[in-house]
């Protein structure tokens, strides 16, 4: 070896020590976000992408620490397939968390999904103006979003009723802003 | 430096990892708690590389690898049972 080897080791050493404690610290964020936030879409938020980050940083240090040629590509397998299913994840959680009106309106600054529905409502001639009544919003929701596979009809009517299998509350406010 | 590097690890991870359970004894609606066990997911797979990369092993690589492939088949799959037991539940 040449003779900074041990130096370079030690460099490495350092970086995969910096590497594993930010990407623990990632976790630790997403349980913290978990935590502190309010409602369903934000703890879908902070859960969901710190992981992603603090796995790149993991791996990384995994890398480094290992240094074999073949570990790379099942690494970068692995970070590419995180990548991939975290997304899907966090979409489908979000998704059922809209239609089940696991969300506070006053905290959205926006929510563009809201005229969507209105108008597709309007335009099926459905339940009056659109989002005015639990009735027929998720089969509604499905055709929008063209998610059809459950769009047959087996939501409809259950939107704004019973959103919290234990009744804290919330579903009584999902019921108030039909 | 690496076994300061493991101490602190193990212990960012551990209040992680209680913060989750917290969150999935608490947390208000099924959602949560799915969105929360799929943190607590992502910890152990993080307390797995953190394990291979201290110890010099790749004896838990293809677990990662799996767990990162299917680990979010648990949440799609219960996040559609949330909004179809609701709907068979209204309409019987």
């Amino acid at each position: 070896m040449t003779p900074d080897a041990g130096g370079v080791d030690a460099v490495i050493d350092a970086v995969t020590a910096v590497f594993l404690v930010l990407g623990a610290l990632m976790s630790l964020t997403a349980t913290i976000g978990l935590l502190r936030f309010p409602d369903l879409m934000s703890r879908m938020h902070a859960a969901t992408k710190p992981q992603v980050l603090g796995l790149f940083l993991l791996l990384a240090a995994i890398g480094l620490q290992m240094r074999q040629w073949w570990v790379w590509p099942v690494l970068v397998v692995a970070w590419i397939f995180q990548l991939l299913t975290v997304p899907v994840s966090a979409h489908m959680v979000g998704r059922a968390g809209y239609r089940t009106k696991h969300l506070h309106p006053e905290l959205l600054s926006v929510d563009e999904l809201e005229s969507v529905v209105r108008r597709a409502a309007t335009e099926r001639g459905g339940t009056g103006p659109g989002y005015a009544g639990p009735a027929g919003t998720a089969g509604e929701l499905d055709d929008v979003l063209g998610l059809g596979e459950t769009g047959d009809g087996a939501l409809s009517g259950t939107a704004g009723q019973h959103l919290d299998d234990r009744g804290d509350g919330r579903g009584d406010q999902g019921e108030g802003k039909g | 430096m690496k076994d300061v590097a493991l101490i602190i690890t193990a212990v960012v991870l551990t209040l992680a990892a209680a913060g989750a359970i917290v969150r999935i004894a608490v947390g208000p609606s099924l959602l949560d708690r799915v969105l929360a066990s799929d943190v607590l997911l992502g910890i152990v797979g993080a307390a797995l590389a953190i394990d291979m990369a201290v110890n010099r092993h790749l004896n838990n690589l293809f677990l990662l690898v799996a767990l990162t492939l299917i680990g979010f088949i648990g949440s799609v799959t219960v996040a559609r049972f949330v909004s179809d037991r609701r709907g068979q539940a209204n309409d019987s």
